[in-house]
Protein backbone atom coordinates (compact mmCIF):
# COMPACT_ATOMS: atom_id res chain seq x y z
CA UNK A 1 0.00 0.00 0.00
CA UNK A 2 2.71 2.12 0.90
CA UNK A 3 4.38 1.55 -2.30
CA UNK A 4 1.52 2.29 -4.40
CA UNK A 5 0.82 5.46 -2.76
CA UNK A 6 4.54 6.30 -3.14
CA UNK A 7 4.23 5.75 -6.90
CA UNK A 8 0.87 7.58 -7.29
CA UNK A 9 2.76 10.78 -5.67
CA UNK A 10 5.70 10.75 -8.38
CA UNK A 11 3.36 10.25 -11.25
CA UNK A 12 3.66 13.44 -13.01
CA UNK A 13 0.27 15.35 -14.42
CA UNK A 14 1.00 13.93 -18.10
CA UNK A 15 1.33 10.42 -16.71
CA UNK A 16 -1.95 10.59 -14.89
CA UNK A 17 -3.80 12.33 -17.20
CA UNK A 18 -2.60 9.63 -19.95
CA UNK A 19 -3.31 6.50 -17.76
CA UNK A 20 -6.72 7.77 -16.76
CA UNK A 21 -7.93 8.83 -20.13
CA UNK A 22 -6.50 5.28 -21.34
CA UNK A 23 -8.41 1.95 -21.29
CA UNK A 24 -7.70 -1.30 -19.46
CA UNK A 25 -5.18 -2.49 -17.25
CA UNK A 26 -3.34 1.00 -17.28
CA UNK A 27 -6.55 3.47 -16.24
CA UNK A 28 -7.69 0.62 -13.82
CA UNK A 29 -3.96 0.90 -11.98
CA UNK A 30 -3.91 5.06 -12.27
CA UNK A 31 -7.68 4.59 -10.47
CA UNK A 32 -6.56 2.68 -8.17
CA UNK A 33 -3.81 4.46 -6.81
CA UNK A 34 -5.72 7.89 -6.65
CA UNK A 35 -8.29 5.75 -4.83
CA UNK A 36 -6.07 4.77 -2.57
CA UNK A 37 -4.33 8.44 -2.15
CA UNK A 38 -7.72 10.43 -1.95
CA UNK A 39 -8.65 8.11 1.16
CA UNK A 40 -5.40 8.69 2.52
CA UNK A 41 -6.10 12.39 2.63
CA UNK A 42 -9.49 12.15 3.99
CA UNK A 43 -8.91 9.82 6.65
CA UNK A 44 -6.18 12.12 7.79
CA UNK A 45 -8.43 15.60 7.47
CA UNK A 46 -11.54 14.11 8.20
CA UNK A 47 -12.16 10.76 10.21
CA UNK A 48 -12.72 12.47 13.41
CA UNK A 49 -16.35 14.19 12.35
CA UNK A 50 -19.52 13.08 13.41
CA UNK A 51 -21.03 10.85 10.81
CA UNK A 52 -17.57 9.72 9.02
CA UNK A 53 -16.68 6.17 9.23
CA UNK A 54 -14.75 3.90 6.71
CA UNK A 55 -17.76 3.12 3.94
CA UNK A 56 -19.04 6.98 4.30
CA UNK A 57 -15.12 7.96 2.63
CA UNK A 58 -15.36 4.78 0.66
CA UNK A 59 -18.72 6.20 -0.91
CA UNK A 60 -17.33 9.74 -1.28
CA UNK A 61 -13.88 8.54 -2.92
CA UNK A 62 -16.10 6.69 -5.20
CA UNK A 63 -18.25 9.26 -6.50
CA UNK A 64 -15.51 11.49 -6.67
CA UNK A 65 -13.22 8.94 -9.29
CA UNK A 66 -16.43 9.06 -11.72
CA UNK A 67 -16.97 13.22 -11.40
CA UNK A 68 -12.84 13.22 -12.28
CA UNK A 69 -13.13 11.04 -14.78
CA UNK A 70 -15.95 13.63 -16.08
CA UNK A 71 -14.22 16.38 -15.89
CA UNK A 72 -10.68 15.69 -16.85
CA UNK A 73 -10.71 18.07 -20.07
CA UNK A 74 -11.38 20.81 -17.13
CA UNK A 75 -7.79 20.59 -15.23
CA UNK A 76 -5.19 22.74 -16.70
CA UNK A 77 -2.34 21.74 -14.74
CA UNK A 78 -2.24 24.96 -12.80
CA UNK A 79 -1.37 22.60 -9.62
CA UNK A 80 -0.29 19.00 -9.08
CA UNK A 81 -2.66 16.78 -10.61
CA UNK A 82 -3.44 14.97 -6.97
CA UNK A 83 -3.62 18.52 -5.34
CA UNK A 84 -6.68 19.69 -7.70
CA UNK A 85 -7.82 15.80 -7.20
CA UNK A 86 -8.25 16.18 -3.84
CA UNK A 87 -9.59 19.42 -4.00
CA UNK A 88 -12.82 17.97 -5.81
CA UNK A 89 -12.53 15.16 -3.32
CA UNK A 90 -13.11 17.62 -0.60
CA UNK A 91 -16.14 19.55 -1.97
CA UNK A 92 -17.76 15.56 -2.61
CA UNK A 93 -17.19 14.33 0.69
CA UNK A 94 -18.21 17.78 2.96
CA UNK A 95 -21.22 18.31 0.47
CA UNK A 96 -22.25 14.66 1.34
CA UNK A 97 -21.99 15.14 4.88
CA UNK A 98 -23.64 18.40 5.41
CA UNK A 99 -26.71 16.97 3.68
CA UNK A 100 -26.28 14.17 5.97
CA UNK A 101 -26.20 16.81 8.77
CA UNK A 102 -29.00 18.75 7.96
CA UNK A 103 -31.12 15.72 6.26
CA UNK A 104 -34.23 16.69 9.15
CA UNK A 105 -33.26 20.46 9.05
CA UNK A 106 -36.35 22.16 7.34
CA UNK A 107 -35.38 25.29 5.56
CA UNK A 108 -39.30 26.66 5.48
CA UNK A 109 -39.37 26.30 9.40
CA UNK A 110 -36.30 28.29 9.84
CA UNK A 111 -37.36 30.81 7.47
CA UNK A 112 -40.86 30.87 8.65
CA UNK A 113 -39.71 31.12 12.58
CA UNK A 114 -37.22 33.81 11.66
CA UNK A 115 -37.31 37.57 10.52
CA UNK A 116 -34.81 40.22 9.67
CA UNK A 117 -35.82 42.26 13.18
CA UNK A 118 -33.34 42.49 15.43
CA UNK A 119 -33.29 40.92 19.06
CA UNK A 120 -34.49 43.07 21.55
CA UNK A 121 -32.46 41.04 24.28
CA UNK A 122 -29.09 41.96 21.60
CA UNK A 123 -29.05 45.63 21.80
CA UNK A 124 -25.89 47.32 21.85
CA UNK A 125 -24.22 49.73 23.94
CA UNK A 126 -25.61 53.35 24.29
CA UNK A 127 -22.74 54.77 22.97
CA UNK A 128 -22.85 53.03 18.99
CA UNK A 129 -26.60 52.69 19.50
CA UNK A 130 -27.72 55.28 17.40
CA UNK A 131 -24.80 55.33 14.67
CA UNK A 132 -25.79 51.56 14.34
CA UNK A 133 -29.79 52.11 14.81
CA UNK A 134 -29.55 54.84 11.74
CA UNK A 135 -27.80 52.19 9.43
CA UNK A 136 -29.65 49.29 10.67
CA UNK A 137 -33.06 50.89 9.74
CA UNK A 138 -32.28 51.87 6.17
CA UNK A 139 -30.60 48.02 5.86
CA UNK A 140 -34.41 46.95 7.14
CA UNK A 141 -35.87 48.94 4.68
CA UNK A 142 -33.81 47.96 1.72
CA UNK A 143 -34.56 44.53 2.61
CA UNK A 144 -38.69 45.15 2.61
CA UNK A 145 -38.61 46.73 -0.44
CA UNK A 146 -36.09 46.12 -2.98
CA UNK A 147 -35.12 42.48 -2.11
CA UNK A 148 -36.90 39.34 -3.55
CA UNK A 149 -38.43 37.11 -1.95
CA UNK A 150 -35.95 34.34 -3.08
CA UNK A 151 -32.78 36.37 -2.27
CA UNK A 152 -34.54 37.60 1.35
CA UNK A 153 -34.88 33.59 1.91
CA UNK A 154 -31.07 32.55 0.95
CA UNK A 155 -29.66 35.29 2.77
CA UNK A 156 -31.53 34.80 5.64
CA UNK A 157 -30.99 30.71 5.63
CA UNK A 158 -27.38 31.58 5.33
CA UNK A 159 -27.03 34.04 8.16
CA UNK A 160 -28.90 31.46 9.97
CA UNK A 161 -25.96 28.68 9.39
CA UNK A 162 -27.60 26.92 6.82
CA UNK A 163 -24.98 25.78 3.88
CA UNK A 164 -25.72 26.85 0.22
CA UNK A 165 -25.70 22.92 -1.05
CA UNK A 166 -28.92 23.04 1.56
CA UNK A 167 -30.41 26.08 0.73
CA UNK A 168 -30.13 24.74 -3.20
CA UNK A 169 -31.65 21.93 -2.58
CA UNK A 170 -35.07 23.43 -0.67
CA UNK A 171 -34.91 26.21 -3.60
CA UNK A 172 -34.42 23.29 -6.30
CA UNK A 173 -31.37 25.08 -7.12
CA UNK A 174 -28.02 24.76 -7.25
CA UNK A 175 -24.80 26.00 -5.36
CA UNK A 176 -23.70 28.82 -7.86
CA UNK A 177 -27.32 29.90 -8.20
CA UNK A 178 -27.63 30.42 -4.50
CA UNK A 179 -24.06 32.08 -4.45
CA UNK A 180 -25.75 34.65 -6.66
CA UNK A 181 -28.96 35.17 -5.28
CA UNK A 182 -27.05 36.53 -1.84
CA UNK A 183 -24.38 38.10 -3.84
CA UNK A 184 -26.95 40.10 -5.70
CA UNK A 185 -28.88 40.97 -2.41
CA UNK A 186 -25.40 42.21 -0.67
CA UNK A 187 -24.83 43.99 -3.93
CA UNK A 188 -28.19 45.76 -3.65
CA UNK A 189 -27.62 46.55 0.27
CA UNK A 190 -24.39 47.87 -0.36
CA UNK A 191 -25.31 50.34 -3.37
CA UNK A 192 -28.40 51.17 -0.80
CA UNK A 193 -26.49 51.96 2.41
CA UNK A 194 -24.17 53.76 0.27
CA UNK A 195 -26.88 55.87 -1.46
CA UNK A 196 -27.83 56.61 2.04
CA UNK A 197 -24.03 58.03 2.57
CA UNK A 198 -23.43 55.02 4.95
CA UNK A 199 -19.96 53.68 3.10
CA UNK A 200 -18.20 50.46 4.06
CA UNK A 201 -16.17 51.81 6.43
CA UNK A 202 -18.67 53.17 7.81
CA UNK A 203 -20.61 50.14 8.51
CA UNK A 204 -17.29 48.62 9.70
CA UNK A 205 -17.08 51.15 11.98
CA UNK A 206 -20.63 50.61 13.60
CA UNK A 207 -20.69 47.16 13.69
CA UNK A 208 -17.56 45.10 13.54
CA UNK A 209 -15.30 45.23 16.34
CA UNK B 1 -36.92 34.11 16.28
CA UNK B 2 -35.02 37.04 15.19
CA UNK B 3 -31.61 38.02 14.05
CA UNK B 4 -29.35 37.90 16.92
CA UNK B 5 -26.47 40.52 17.47
CA UNK B 6 -24.16 37.86 16.16
CA UNK B 7 -26.05 37.56 12.70
CA UNK B 8 -26.55 40.79 12.01
CA UNK B 9 -22.97 41.74 12.25
CA UNK B 10 -22.28 38.73 10.22
CA UNK B 11 -24.44 40.50 7.76
CA UNK B 12 -23.19 43.73 8.14
CA UNK B 13 -19.47 42.11 7.99
CA UNK B 14 -20.86 40.68 4.26
CA UNK B 15 -21.79 43.50 3.24
CA UNK B 16 -18.45 45.39 3.75
CA UNK B 17 -17.18 42.76 1.71
CA UNK B 18 -18.97 42.48 -1.10
CA UNK B 19 -17.75 43.50 -4.51
CA UNK B 20 -19.68 44.16 -7.64
CA UNK B 21 -17.29 41.32 -9.65
CA UNK B 22 -16.74 37.24 -7.13
CA UNK B 23 -16.06 34.77 -8.34
CA UNK B 24 -18.59 31.85 -7.09
CA UNK B 25 -18.21 28.43 -5.91
CA UNK B 26 -17.51 26.31 -8.58
CA UNK B 27 -14.87 29.30 -10.07
CA UNK B 28 -13.36 29.19 -6.47
CA UNK B 29 -12.86 25.21 -6.96
CA UNK B 30 -11.63 25.37 -10.16
CA UNK B 31 -8.52 27.49 -8.39
CA UNK B 32 -8.59 26.38 -4.99
CA UNK B 33 -5.76 23.67 -5.75
CA UNK B 34 -3.11 26.12 -7.26
CA UNK B 35 -4.04 28.78 -4.39
CA UNK B 36 -3.43 26.07 -1.50
CA UNK B 37 -0.21 24.81 -3.11
CA UNK B 38 1.07 28.60 -3.55
CA UNK B 39 -0.07 29.35 0.51
CA UNK B 40 1.25 25.73 1.72
CA UNK B 41 4.47 26.71 0.21
CA UNK B 42 5.24 30.03 1.84
CA UNK B 43 4.76 31.90 -1.61
CA UNK B 44 2.84 35.69 -1.80
CA UNK B 45 -0.68 34.77 -3.50
CA UNK B 46 -0.53 36.20 -6.93
CA UNK B 47 -2.54 38.89 -8.09
CA UNK B 48 -4.55 36.39 -10.34
CA UNK B 49 -5.71 34.75 -7.20
CA UNK B 50 -6.90 37.51 -5.15
CA UNK B 51 -10.41 36.48 -5.87
CA UNK B 52 -10.13 32.99 -3.84
CA UNK B 53 -8.71 34.86 -1.35
CA UNK B 54 -11.94 36.98 -1.71
CA UNK B 55 -14.34 34.69 -1.75
CA UNK B 56 -12.99 32.61 1.02
CA UNK B 57 -13.77 35.19 3.16
CA UNK B 58 -17.11 35.50 1.90
CA UNK B 59 -18.20 31.92 1.58
CA UNK B 60 -18.15 29.78 5.19
CA UNK B 61 -18.34 26.54 2.71
CA UNK B 62 -15.73 26.88 0.59
CA UNK B 63 -13.48 28.53 3.19
CA UNK B 64 -14.53 25.34 5.48
CA UNK B 65 -13.87 22.76 2.71
CA UNK B 66 -10.39 24.68 2.01
CA UNK B 67 -9.66 24.30 5.28
CA UNK B 68 -9.88 20.67 5.08
CA UNK B 69 -7.81 20.38 1.85
CA UNK B 70 -4.59 21.67 3.11
CA UNK B 71 -5.39 19.00 6.21
CA UNK B 72 -5.72 16.71 3.95
CA UNK B 73 -3.16 17.68 1.67
CA UNK B 74 -0.61 17.44 4.82
CA UNK B 75 -1.68 14.15 5.59
CA UNK B 76 -1.20 12.70 2.03
CA UNK B 77 2.78 14.73 1.99
CA UNK B 78 1.72 16.33 -1.43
Amino acid sequence: MVQAIMESTVRDNEKWLTQLRSRGAEQQSALSDLRKALLRGLRGAMSSRAYVDESFLEDAVQDTLVLILDRLHQFEGRSRFLTWATSIAIRVTMSKLRREHWKDVSLEEVIAESGFMPDDKDNPGPELQFSQNAVLHKMYSIIRNELTDKQKAALLAELKGIPMDEIARHLGSNRNAVYKLTHDARKRLKQGLESAGYAATDINAAFIA
Amino acid sequence: MTLTRKEIDGLMRLIGLTKDDEINCDQCLALIAEFAEQELSGKSIPEGLNAVEHHLSLCSECCEEYQVLKQALKEMDC
